[in-house]
């Protein structure tokens, strides 16, 4: 059976729905309420407070640990101050990505590596030989994101660090009344948010603590669905430097000129009405994210696909992610997109834009 | 004064600026003139009481329509609108019944009052929404005179002619019944819970000067179901920052096309030519002159205040005198120190209650008596009222921890008894303060704490409405929205095509087709018309 994290007595007694999710071995909730839209709204509007402990986590210390860290990920982690986030992919040496996370340094030689699936062996062949102490967290380490313009207000509040000179991919040590925790300038909603890393034992007191102080600012417990949505709106990034895992397969790549772009869809209003008023419909739209992978076609041949895609209540827009091979990535593209009406398959016409939907001026200020 | 527009638009609330975005949009030099310090007309945010902001007058979205959403790009302008998933409404005995965003959440609670009524509400949903559907494409359609041979007003009619087949026989005959009967009345041939009936009927009373019991309020009911269609661009809620937040991003979206919006700048009157309209006088003497004039002010404002009368034909004259514009409603807005406790709201429900609408209509009877008491010229001793808290919707409303309180109240005729402003020497309490204590009683019937709990009320009857936003006789819809003001009668029969027996002067506000609630179809129609045929 599937466990939950160290805040299910508390995230259980609020889950109205019984929606839960599975994430890695633990349950979490998918929407706290029936819909997500009110928790999705509490992301763009004021403080949504997630559950984000299935996260696998990594510490690595040790006199090597920045030259092991630097030789899997594929982002500069010498350029990584202390106190310092960043985000990046790893890859194998075909140069595809095995996973992505952040690599957060909380000293000069520790490190905690957060990623989506297992990696603790592939971490360990890499760490052969080196000086370096590996150990996953992943249990003893609980993680709770809030994200939304008021997140700032409510760790103001309750923690004792200074909050509005932590910058954005920046992490610091404090307490939050008397939990020992480290509160992180980062999240999956591409809005202002952080997220609170402490012992697991404490969690429960960290949960408590958050939704008190949290309370007169509109703080919602907030499911995976929800996150989902504003995931999408957010986009994703892609950076180089010296040497790691798989560089040499992406070097190869970059000068051949990419096959494939990861890319931002528009999925034009004005034909998805068409297609549905053949069958006397109004358009449904997708008011939770899909994640079945789409065909995209130009001219009736395939040319991609897309990942996932979501109504984004926010920008009043069909959007989605795709993958588009040479030459069809060019923003201001058209592409076709699968969309099934009344167990028809039919297409509606979607723009290429670049990534992310959503660029919010407070995420970084 | 010599610079010259294409087009000036006489009043910046949400229709005038919709309007002025539109032209703009097409090329147009376009000039916006709003008497107030601050654009939105009665769609604006306003903190009258230091750190709480109140949606003074006008305080949901409804049907704002999604073309114009999509083609003005509201949300990259700042458009945000938060849902406002549920209805409560508490009864006189104690009990509750509640309408939430979850099908089989409203249809487990109507059952515990009614199993047939359960059922019942389904199929009357199904019903709705299907004659919704049909009757939705007129609110984008500029209206045909039905008595007009001429091929524009015959291919409008006949559009509306196809629209209405495709309902079917049973729906249009039920489509007639919503058109003449009462919501009283033809709610009662589908449910027998009363707190039921009372709320679905209170939406069919809302800005009229009719009750629950007077034919032609059933029609109201549809409209709930024109927003289910477009729901996914949430055109029923609540604006962030509340209902200024919609009047920002729509004079941010008409700046941006190039428009210019100037506050502060009542206009006195239309400056006519050889019957043409030619430029706008301010009341500061400056005379401004453009190619079109465009009114976003009701009616009677427009032609009975603006434009001397001898340039009107007399018969237009008189209909617009007899347009109707009673004002029925009033709004109280509470800063409050907490929140009240409704001693219906059992705990599980009691958050999810308070985000959402809160409706005082326990019964139609107690709709239909507030009715009564305004038949003769009083305000209702026990209203109905709609009120929702928006600082819990959008925390950033009230200071932490502190909350606002919006309620609509009805019914307060504009022509009370004695009238709402009487010299004040008499020494008894103003009518004005003894009708928010009647609303703030009626209310903690129902929520007996609210009286501790208020820091600043603000009560707003319809004079009040009329001193500030200028809609005459405070009517919330620049004239009342019933059947014979509606489509091609709105205002006036032949001129419910947004133009005027004034060459180049137009009108787009709430008083033409398809009325109001912050829908914004008539200033987008009105510049439709103005670039198809007017002087450019």
């Amino acid at each position: 059976m599937l466990q939950g994290t160290p805040f299910h007595p508390r995230t259980a007694a609020l889950c109205q729905g019984r929606n839960w999710r599975r994430w890695s071995k633990y349950v979490v909730a998918g929407s706290y309420e029936l819909s997500p839209e009110r928790e999705y709204w509490a992301i763009r509007n004021s403080a949504a407070l997630l559950d984000v402990t299935p996260l696998y986590k990594y510490l690595f210390s040790g006199r090597d640990a920045a030259r092991v860290v630097n030789r899997i990920v594929t982002r500069n982690v010498e350029k990584c101050a202390v106190h310092q986030v960043m985000y990046t992919p790893w890859c194998n040496e075909h140069g595809q990505v095995l996973d992505d996370g952040t690599v957060a340094r909380l000293d000069e030689n520790v490190f905690r590596v957060t990623s989506a699936d297992p990696n603790y062996r592939w971490f360990c062949e890499n760490a052969y030989g080196f000086d370096v102490h590996l150990q996953d967290v992943s249990d003893t380490t609980a993680a709770l994101a809030l994200q939304g313009p008021l997140s700032r207000e409510i760790l103001k509040q309750s923690a004792d660090a200074n909050l509005d000179a932590l910058g954005y991919f920046r992490l610091t040590p404090a307490r939050l009344r008397n939990i020992r925790v480290t509160i992180s300038r980062t999240g999956y909603t591409g809005d202002l948010g952080y997220e609170i890393w402490c012992e697991a034992q404490d969690a429960l007191a960290l949960w408590d603590t958050l939704m008190e102080v949290g309370d007169a600012y509109g703080i919602t417990p907030t499911g995976i669905l929800a996150l989902d949505m504003a995931r999408i709106e957010a986009g994703l990034i892609l950076i180089d430097k010296e040497n790691f895992v798989g560089k040499r397969a992406l070097v190869q790549e970059k000068q051949r000129g990419f096959e494939w772009q990861f890319m931002g869809l528009d999925v034009e209003w004005e034909s998805l009405e068409e297609i549905y008023a053949r069958k006397g419909l109004h358009p449904q739209l997708p008011m939770t994210a899909w994640r079945a992978s789409t065909p995209l076609y130009v001219e009736n041949k395939q040319v991609g696909y897309a990942s996932s895609g979501v109504w984004s209540p926010l920008l009043k827009k069909y959007i989605a992610l795709a993958h588009l091979r040479k030459p069809h990535f060019e923003p201001g593209y058209w592409v076709d997109m699968e969309v099934t009406v009344e167990h028809e398959r039919q297409t509606a016409r979607a723009r290429v834009v670049k990534l992310p939907f959503l660029e919010l001026e407070r995420k970084r200020k | 004064m010599s610079k010259s527009y294409d087009a000036i638009v006489i009043g910046g609330g949400h229709n005038g600026l919709i309007n002025a975005a539109y032209l703009a949009r097409a090329g147009k030099k376009v000039l916006v003139l709003e008497r107030r310090h601050l654009v939105g007309g009665a769609a604006v945010t306003e903190e009258i009481f230091p750190g709480f902001k109140f949606s003074e007058f006008s305080y949901v979205v409804s049907l704002l329509r999604p073309e114009i959403i999509r083609e003005l790009e509201l949300p990259k302008h700042g458009l945000e609108i938060l849902p406002l998933p549920s209805t409560f409404t508490p009864l006189e005995n104690g009990d509750y019944i509640a309408f939430w965003d979850d099908h089989e959440e409203t249809r487990k609670e109507i059952y515990r009052h009614s199993p047939r009524d359960a059922d019942a509400y389904d199929e009357y949903g199904r019903l709705m929404y299907h004659i919704a559907k049909a009757v939705r494409p007129i609110l984008s359609m500029i209206p045909g005179d039905p008595t007009s041979l001429s091929p524009r007003d015959l291919k409008s009619l006949l559009q509306l002619g196809r629209h209405m087949q495709n309902l079917g026989e049973e729906r249009f005959y039920d489509l007639y019944k919503l058109m003449t009967s009462s919501s009283a009345d033809y709610l009662d041939e589908w449910f027998e819970t009363d707190g039921l009936k009372g709320t679905k009927a209170a939406s069919g009373i809302i800005g009229t000067f009719l009750g629950p019991r007077s034919p032609g309020t059933a029609y109201v009911l549809l409209h709930h179901y024109m927003g289910e269609i477009d729901g996914a661009f949430r055109a029923w809620g609540f604006a962030k920052g509340g209902t200024g937040g919609i009047s920002e991003a729509l004079a941010n979206a008409a700046r941006a096309q190039g428009a210019e919006i100037r506050c502060n700048a009542p206009v006195a009157h239309i400056l006519v030519k050889n019957g043409r309209a030619v430029g706008v006088a301010l009341d500061n003497g400056d005379e401004l002159y453009a190619n079109t004039i465009v009114s976003s002010l009701d009616p009677k404002r427009t032609f009975l205040k603006l434009i001397a009368e001898q340039e009107l034909p007399s018969d237009f004259v008189h209909d617009i005198r007899r347009y109707k514009t009673r004002g029925s409603s009033g709004k109280v807005n509470l800063a409050l120190d907490g929140l009240p406790k409704f001693t219906a709201m059992a705990d599980a429900v009691r958050m999810s209650a308070l985000r959402g609408a809160i409706s005082i209509s326990p019964s139609v009877e107690h709709l239909e008596r507030a009715y009564d008491d305004a038949k003769y010229g009083n305000f209702s001793r026990r209203p109905y009222m709609d009120m929702i808290i928006p600082s819990l919707i959008d925390p950033g409303m009230a200071p932490p921890g502190k909350h606002v309180a919006s309620i609509f109240v009805q019914y307060a005729p504009y022509t009370l008894n004695g009238g709402w402003n009487p010299s004040t020497s008499s020494g008894q309490a103003s009518p004005r303060e003894a009708f928010g204590d009647a609303v703030i009683n009626t209310l903690a019937e129902f929520a007996p704490n609210i009286k501790d709990i208020i820091l600043y009320r603000q009560v707003l009857t319809p004079w009040d409405v009329e001193q500030i936003t200028g809609l005459t006789e405070g009517n919330i819809f620049a004239g009342e929205l019933a059947l014979h003001q509606l489509f091609f009668l709105r205002p006036s029969p032949q001129w419910a095509n947004y133009r005027t027996p004034v060459k180049n002067l137009y009108q787009c506000g709430s008083g033409t087709h398809p009325g109001g609630g912050i829908m914004g179809a008539g200033g987008r129609l009105a510049a439709m018309e103005i670039l198809k045929h007017g002087a450019g």
